[in-house]
């Protein structure tokens, strides 16, 4: 019972927040939105059992990619006044786009449920049925795939070398704070003490 | 679960991988003074890796081959001549660099590292056996190559290029992955041999989509027609040394890679796959010949003589057999060296303020102010167009008569006929230089190394690489057979 209520509850909100993603008239507002779909959907995801791919959304949608769509959003000065104005312009070929989404939907959930598509056998054989899905993928992740997972942080490493080499560059002119410097310095060599005569003024 | 056999038998990449991290380091404490150390060092560790891979090649306790770390990797002959050949092309590639980058004072210790981890990238690539590490070596090595690509990044031209090819690759590995995803969904494996096992009573129609998917991603990294678009504007745009690089390493490894999906994982479904490599050879061949008459640069001419030459590899791919293999590992091995020495030649053609000199014009006359240098591009040329004496006939040789063995004579004739359509912009080059005006814009050489390179290669395509054969033909054929083990 508390599944199903839970089931119409997130599926609403996604829904919901789906829709006020594309009607929000400021863009922030629609980043906004757009995370807590992102928060109901993995709610969807925990029902079905998938925790694993709920923490994904939670940890990499909402946490990167969102975060850097806010990024994009307030830093980039988009006329989205202008950009809107298209949209009546353009909903005739975006309905159409639509229909033809749906229609290979249909048509390939219906194909796949008349059973036309015969998909490949797991020859890896989930061995540990019992186990969660965080420790399945851990386990797989750490042993049988370790080659494969060091290799891909290599290829993460070469990402980080690549930007640094690309955009890193000594500017000149630039004064940046030096700290040392600054706790360095003491008293005696910023100021000093003089008793100037009256009626003579002060000598900088 | 042997992991100190697996150790051993990765231990070219290990080797490199942790040479990598420790030069990274070197070069971040060190700074661009410690370009020339890195570069020393980086060598240093390709020999190391390239010793390795000797062992597994000539060592007989390796003559059958072994898989590690769960069936994701294979080291075998095959593999470890073809690591031979990317070690050396990059190699080749790091000692020629910091001349070139010495004017201007761009040399940085990053050069050298990332062709270290484009090497190793290149090494999972060869010893891929499995969907996974084909795609994570293949990554590893595009990544850094198209950070070298625009490695000068304050020239335009180099900027280009590498946002060219990153747009293009990253589209290539789009398409691949696809592939990748339709051929795990079909057959419910990610290894080779899977793949093979689950082919055995036919293909079914997504899975052939798969196939053509992986094959059409592929023919983008070996710049094969229809997938060549990106190959003559990055390699005028890249860096010399780094087009050097490109024509040769990235080449070979994505070669073998493409040998080792069609004959291992869709082994035994030629039928599917030989027409599209026998039409992607053919097109390779006749447009590389056509495309490449009426470039002026020459590091353009050179592009399109790459996608020539991969058409002619291809045509061994096409026959599916044990002798057309082997015939392409000859073909590749002539191939490296033809393609290294050439563009070494390119790297030495400098003005007197020692600008690069491209266009094929400049170069007339050159065999009266720079004899032993028009003599070298002279022989790369006459080889790269396999004129007999010369050891590129050779290559070109095997692959026809392994061809017209399995029975593709009409493909071997129209091969040797568009053969001829290359031949003729080649000529044209070798004409420039020595019966035109000398037009006395070639710099002397000042680097010992480039010209000892151009040397060595040159001596190795000459009539003097037939004595090479009788070492060479045993262990193409091992590497051959290798290929074939599961069949």
């Amino acid at each position: 019972m508390i599944q199903i209520f839970a089931f119409y509850l997130f599926a609403s909100v996604v829904i919901a927040s789906g829709a006020f993603t594309i009607l929000a008239r400021n863009p922030v507002h629609s980043v906004l939105w757009l995370i807590l779909a992102f928060f109901n959907a993995a709610g969807l995801m925990v029902l079905i059992g998938a925790e694993f791919i709920a923490m994904l959304l939670v940890i990499v949608y909402v946490g990167a990619v969102a975060v850097l769509f806010l990024f994009v959003v307030m830093m980039l000065d988009i006329d989205f006044a202008e950009l809107r104005g298209g949209f009546m312009k353009n909903l005739p070929l975006g309905l159409a786009l639509a229909a033809v989404f749906l229609a290979e939907l249909i048509f390939g959930i219906g194909a796949y449920q008349a059973g036309n598509i015969a998909l490949g056998e797991n020859a890896l054989n989930p061995a540990r049925m019992g186990a969660s899905n965080i420790q399945a993928v851990g386990e797989l992740l750490y042993t049988r795939y370790i080659f494969l997972f060091e290799s891909a942080g290599v290829v993460l490493l070469v990402a980080m070398v690549g930007a640094i080499v690309l955009t890193h560059r000594k500017r000149a002119g630039v004064r940046p704070q030096n700290i040392g410097s600054q706790v360095r310095r003491r008293p005696e060599e910023a100021t000093r003490n003089t008793q100037p005569a009256v009626g003579q003024g002060v000598q900088l | 679960m042997n992991y100190a056999l697996w150790f051993q038998l990765a231990s070219p990449e290990i080797v490199l991988s942790i040479s990598s991290l420790v030069l990274l380091l070197i070069a971040a404490w060190g700074g661009v003074q410690s370009s020339r150390l890195v570069s020393i060092l980086t060598v240093t560790a390709l020999f190391g890796a390239l010793a390795l891979s000797f062992n597994f090649l000539l060592n007989p306790s390796f003559a059958e081959g072994a898989d590690a770390f769960y069936g994701q990797y294979r080291m075998d002959r095959f593999a470890s001549l073809s690591k031979i050949l990317v070690f050396l092309s990059a190699i080749g590639c790091i000692i020629v660099a910091p001349k070139f980058f010495a004017r201007g004072n761009l040399m940085r210790p990053e050069y050298p590292i990332l062709v270290l981890f484009a090497t190793i990238g290149m090494g999972l690539m060869v010893s891929a056996v499995d969907l996974l590490t084909l795609y994570v070596g293949l990554e590893m090595q595009s990544l850094a190559a198209y950070v070298l690509a625009s490695f000068l990044r304050s020239d335009d031209r180099s900027a280009e290029a590498g946002l060219k090819y990153f747009v293009l690759g990253a589209l290539a590995s789009g398409i691949l992955l696809f592939g990748l995803s339709l051929l795990y969904g079909f057959t419910g494996t990610t290894s080779f041999i899977g793949i093979q096992t689950a082919f055995g009573d036919g293909v079914s129609t997504g899975a052939l989509f798969g196939i053509v998917f992986v094959l059409s991603g592929l023919a983008f990294k070996i710049s094969a027609v229809p997938f060549h678009m990106w190959t003559p504007d990055v390699y005028e745009g890249a860096p010399t040394p780094v087009t050097t690089f490109f024509a040769t390493a990235p080449k070979v490894a994505a070669m073998a890679l493409t040998m080792r999906v069609a004959i291992e994982a869709f082994g035994g479904q030629q039928a599917v796959w030989q027409q599209i490599v026998i039409f992607v050879a053919l097109a390779s061949i006749i447009l590389g010949g056509v495309a490449a008459i009426g470039q002026q640069n020459i590091k353009r001419l050179l592009a399109y003589s790459s996608i020539n030459n991969i058409g002619f590899i291809l045509i061994g791919l096409a026959t599916g057999t044990e002798a057309g293999a082997s015939a392409m590992m000859t073909y590749l091995i002539i191939y490296v060296a033809m393609t290294l020495g050439s563009f070494i030649c390119v790297l030495d053609l400098n003005d007197r303020e020692g600008r690069p000199v491209e266009e094929i014009s400049k170069l007339a006359g050159l065999s009266k102010t720079r004899p032993g240098l028009a003599a070298a591009l002279a022989v790369f040329m006459f080889s790269l167009a396999g004129i007999p004496p010369l050891f590129g006939f050779w290559g070109k040789f095997v692959v026809f008569d392994a061809a017209v063995a399995a029975g593709l004579i009409p493909l071997a004739a129209i091969g040797i006929a568009a053969s001829v359509i290359g031949a003729f912009y080649y000529l044209k080059v070798v004409k420039v230089m020595y019966f035109d005006e000398p037009a006395d814009v070639i710099a002397p050489s000042d680097s010992a190394a480039r010209m000892a390179l151009v040397t060595l290669t040159a001596l190795f395509v000459s009539p003097l690489g037939y004595f090479a054969t009788l070492a060479l033909s045993p262990v193409t054929a091992g590497a051959a057979k290798a290929l074939f083990w599961a069949a």
